[in-house]
């Protein structure tokens, strides 16, 4: 009897060491501090780390111009593990323990989603890094995603991608579609099944495949084959993507456009293990050095991104996320700095309302803070010659056939002539 | 769809997969068929393998089959102290069962993050000549990818099979897993020649680990995906038979290939753990068990 | 009724009481959701504890069973979005149904061979889930929690609460059964199942017993779970970590009486908590696998049997 109440007088005892453990330090006064959760660990760990360098060269940049609003940008992260279980809490400790300024997202929709909520219930400005229709549910008005997906993103993610096979003549008639079977993978592919059916695609395989955990993709590939599509589009993740790839080139899978939704072949250490195989895919896009699309600032901040990141062991040339982990904040900042205040529905309403120059471009939001107009590359891979780094910081290796308003270079058809 | 070509290649597909999972199970069957060690641990030991392969891919331009067999001989050494500490903690007190089980489970865990801290998270990938070619016998394709490490996990399980069945210290490690105490009797020492079955459990781990970054990408956590995989053939095949091992290997390739092919890829996954729960419920020692 | 067993109910329902008088004094949202994921550790570690500790049986699918209770929410939520206490008794209700049909398993299945059995069933079971697009599938769904709830001011406190009253009632579930011939049935299974068969204990009914119970409340941890995080895809909530740490725990604090995994589950789930918002979490990791793995080989009864051994050891030098 006596030992019970031992044991709950030991629980209290340990609650108060808790609670003081939890006690936040004293705080340096004046600094602007933005807050996130970012995926430092597991699966979306290596994106995250650059992505995370990315926020930092942006801190260094603006403290060096002496700050926003004259305060010093201290960023205040915990590493969420790519665990949305781990989202609530972390978001909590940064309002209401570190009691940061601002936040901004995680990467990845699965870490932004549960987020979420708790931005809507303190009124707070959010900005998304790679969330594909996060806002769906919500509808909340002051977040804002910076992944140029477009209005619609599950279907404006792979329309230019049906818009340049719907150009091909002869017209192409059937399509393949595969899967993996996850969040973003679904999604894309659930809207090139919607876009195969607004272009008058015949669907004739449409399939996912458990990820993680497919050590081998020639039996889906050869079932693939056997369906004999003239378009294959594939929603992969970068293990898959490369067995994938791989795969194709062994049993001689070629139909007449490939690609569409690889997540991976935009990664420097997957392009120079694949090297030639690459040659003829044309793949989602978010940026490459292209003559297209030297955006203002774009090129300063790669040097330094290149500078660090092989010390770190990040990706590196950092073609893919880094430029919209440093656009997401540049542009949080950039409207501190226009409204001259720390409010967040003043802040809200600016983003909302003007256009913004960054280094990924210009970017305006429309619906649910998705871009208002979609802005995901299609490109094609050509002309790789080596699987040396050097060939994939060169123009005209990752060509960008889509849309025409950024195009820099002519789109080979069909894939097997551009293999 | 259903043309002969097409069910030929599905099958060969499915043997050369099965014979690298064989190859990946061979050491498991080992330890856990022949010897009653759970060693959970085995699947981190192979991505543990795979990483070494990597760093002197990476670094030296090796060759992952001739890395993953120089890596042998140490982490032969590596699972001889794994043994002696399980040995001492959990064996000579008869604890195995419940904490003998956890300590392999945080095993696994501590490889995992050893290799995390060293090696990043990203996936890691390695060249060889033969990665990326493929040839053609009539209508069936082979990729030589998948064709090298099923020709590896080939001889591996055959040489297994004749160093228990032909050597004398085979014999012994047989001789162990059937009546300890009459092994002891002829004045061979049980714990002995159980060490030494467990490094070369843990060294056929580390090679498989060369064949699996072979097939395709690997990343420290990715050991998991195989847990369920590993028990599966070593459970199918039967405890401890070489035989067994290569026939389940074998089978659980070709189940995963024929379900992806004809029912989408989507069940792979499900149906040969489907088929690891019914030979559970059904046959628990397997198709060649002791 | 015995003089110890009241003390144990009233000290339990002090603390339900305690944890809702918490709610309405401290505003500060964050230790609502770090604690929330503490007491879900310990139902879970608790729960797997009375199938795994009591029983010898050693699960290595309480993911599975934590995600089915969280899924038959979410499909609840879908269809109807009954009130919270609607979920709990439903996600127990299939993880518990669940749970007696693992324990039939266990006829033919000993030792290892359950073990493996249980992390396929977590495979299976993840499979099936993916592929059920009603409840999003592998894409995952965003669940919309409730705006408001009665005497909470917000719903965080509110599921605090009752993940707080849940663990007191599942370690006072753990405590009933350790202290009766319930308890002591399993612990002569755990020592030696055909022994106690012979000596007439009902092996199978105890059996059945341990899975349904321990399946129920980790399918009620569950339930709220979609509430707590928002967005619920498979591999989140059959993640790994939830196999591993309802195991590390109880093995950490002690697997024989019910204090154990209370220990274990309190002080792993909070070093935990502290380490993901102050060290990189690669530290977060070493630290339970290195608490494990030293665990086991040099504290085999737990932090409560070293507390025993002190303590037995500080009388003697006293005597």
């Amino acid at each position: 009897m006596g030992r019970i109440i031992k044991h709950v007088i030991l629980g209290f005892a340990l609650l108060l060491a808790v609670s003081i453990a939890f006690t936040p330090a004293a705080q340096a006064a004046k600094e602007v501090k933005i807050g996130f959760s970012m995926a430092l660990t597991g699966p979306l760990g290596p994106a995250g780390k650059a992505a995370l360098l990315a926020m930092q060269i942006w801190r260094d940049d603006v403290n060096a111009k002496g700050g926003l609003l004259g305060r010093k940008v201290k960023l205040v992260y915990y590493d969420d593990q790519t665990k949305p279980a781990n989202v609530p809490g972390i978001y909590a400790k940064l309002l209401d323990v570190d009691k940061v300024d601002f936040i901004v997202s995680g990467y990845g929709t699965n870490l932004i989603v549960p987020a979420l909520p708790i931005a809507m219930e303190r009124g707070m400005v959010f900005m998304g890094l790679f969330g594909l229709d996060a806002n769906a549910k919500f509808k909340y008005n002051n977040y804002f995603q910076i992944m140029p997906a477009g209005p619609d993103p599950i279907v404006d993610w792979s329309r230019g991608f049906f818009e340049l096979a719907a150009k091909q003549k002869p017209r192409p008639k059937t399509i393949a579609l595969l899967s993996a079977d996850a969040e973003f993978a679904r999604n894309a592919v659930a809207g090139a099944r919607r876009n195969a059916k607004k272009f008058g695609f015949k669907i004739v395989y449409d399939k996912r495949y458990p990820f993680p955990g497919t050590t081998d993709f020639t039996p889906i590939l050869r079932a693939v084959k056997a369906a004999n599509p003239d378009l294959f589009y594939v929603g992969s993740y970068p293990g898959g993507s490369v067995g994938i790839v791989k795969a194709a080139h062994e049993i001689k899978l070629e139909p007449k456009l490939f690609g569409g939704g690889m997540v991976g072949l935009q990664y420097t250490a997957i392009q120079m293990n694949l090297g030639k195989l690459l040659n003829g895919i044309t793949d989602y896009w978010f940026w490459a050095p292209e003559k297209t699309l030297k955006f203002p600032g774009i090129e300063a901040f790669l040097a330094k991104y290149q500078k660090e990141a092989p010390k770190q062991k990040l990706d590196p040339l950092g073609y893919y996320l880094p430029p919209f982990a440093y656009a997401y904040v540049q542009l949080l900042g950039n409207a501190i700095e226009a409204t001259k205040s720390f409010d967040q529905a003043k802040i809200g309403a600016y983003i909302r309302n003007n256009t913004h120059s960054t280094v990924v471009g210009d970017v305006k939001f429309g619906k649910n803070g998705e871009w208002a107009t979609s802005r995901t590359f299609q490109v094609q891979l050509q002309n790789i010659e080596s699987n040396k780094m050097s060939e994939f910081s060169k123009e005209g290796k990752m060509v960008v056939v889509y849309p025409e308003e950024f195009k820099s270079g002519n789109f080979i058809y069909p894939y097997a002539k551009g293999k | 769809m259903l043309s002969i070509e097409f069910l030929l290649n599905a099958l060969i597909a499915g043997l050369l997969l099965g014979g690298f999972y064989a190859a990946m199970s061979a050491g498991l069957s080992l330890s856990f068929g022949l010897l009653d060690v759970v060693n959970i641990a085995h699947p981190a030991f192979i991505i543990f393998g795979s990483y070494l392969t990597f760093y002197v891919n990476e670094h030296f331009g090796f060759d992952p089959i001739l890395a993953g067999l120089v890596f042998a001989v140490p982490s032969y050494f590596l699972g001889v102290a794994v043994y002696r500490i399980y040995y001492n903690c959990f064996e000579k007190t008869g604890a195995e069962s419940l904490r003998g089980l956890v300590f392999f489970f945080g095993l696994f865990f501590l490889i995992e993050v050893i290799l995390i801290i060293t090696f990043g998270v990203d996936y890691r990938l390695v060249r060889a000549f033969y990665i990326g070619k493929s040839t053609s016998i009539g209508s069936v394709g082979i990729a030589y990818r998948l064709f090298v490490p099923f020709l590896v996990g080939g001889i591996l399980a055959a040489v297994l099979y004749l160093f228990l069945t032909k050597t004398f210290f085979g014999r012994a490690i047989m001789g162990v897993a059937q009546d300890s105490l009459a092994v002891q009797l002829m004045g061979v020492d049980p714990i002995r020649i159980k060490t030494v079955a467990f490094g070369i459990g843990i060294a056929t781990a580390v090679i498989a680990g060369s064949l699996l970054i072979i097939i395709g990408p690997v990343e420290p956590t990715i050991g998991r995906e195989y847990i369920g995989r590993v028990f599966a053939v070593t459970v199918l095949g039967g405890l401890g038979s070489m035989t067994g091992t290569l026939v389940g290997g074998l089978i659980l390739g070709v189940a995963e290939s024929f379900t992806s092919s004809f029912f989408g890829p989507s069940w792979a996954l499900a149906v040969s753990f489907g088929i690891l729960l019914i030979c559970l419920a059904v046959r628990p020692s397997g198709l060649f068990g002791r | 009724m015995s003089k110890e067993r009241k003390l144990f109910l009233i000290v339990a329902a002090v603390l339900i009481v305690g944890s809702f008088l918490i709610t309405t004094q401290m505003e500060n949202r964050f230790y609502y959701k770090a604690a929330y994921v503490v007491l879900q550790y310990v139902v879970l570690a608790t729960a797997w504890n009375i199938l795994g500790g009591y029983t010898g049986y050693v699960n290595f699918g309480t993911a599975a069973f934590f995600a089915m209770g969280a899924y038959t929410a979410v499909a609840l939520i879908k269809t109807w979005k009954p009130p919270l206490y609607v979920l709990l008794v439903m996600g127990g209700l299939v993880s518990g149904l669940l749970g007696l049909g693992i324990g039939y398993l266990t006829l033919r299945l000993k030792g290892v061979f359950f073990s493996i059995a249980t992390l396929a069933l977590a495979v299976v079971l993840q499979m099936i889930i993916s592929n059920w697009s009603y409840v999003g599938g592998g894409a995952g769904t965003a669940i919309l929690k409730p705006r408001s709830v009665p005497m909470f001011s917000n719903y965080d406190e509110f599921l605090f609460f009752v993940m707080a009253a849940l663990a007191v009632v599942s370690v006072a579930v753990a405590w009933l059964i350790e202290k009766s011939w319930v308890g002591r049935g399993m612990a002569a299974i755990r020592d030696n199942e055909e022994a106690a068969e012979c000596m007439g204990v009902p092996i199978l009914k105890l059996k059945l017993f341990a899975t349904t119970v321990s399946g129920a409340l980790m399918g009620i941890a569950g339930a709220p779970f979609s509430y707590f995080v928002v967005y619920i895809e498979p591999t989140s909530a059959f993640h790994l970590d939830y196999a591993v740490n309802s195991l590390a725990m109880p093995m950490i604090g002690g697997t024989t009486t019910w204090l154990g995994p209370l220990v274990g589950a309190v002080l792993v789930g909070t070093a935990q908590q502290i380490a993901t918002v102050t060290l990189s979490s690669e530290m977060n990791l070493l630290i339970v696998g290195s608490l494990l793995v030293g665990f086991v080989v040099f504290a085999p009864d737990g932090l409560v049997g070293l507390f025993g051994k002190i303590r037995a050891r500080l009388a003697g030098r006293e005597a």
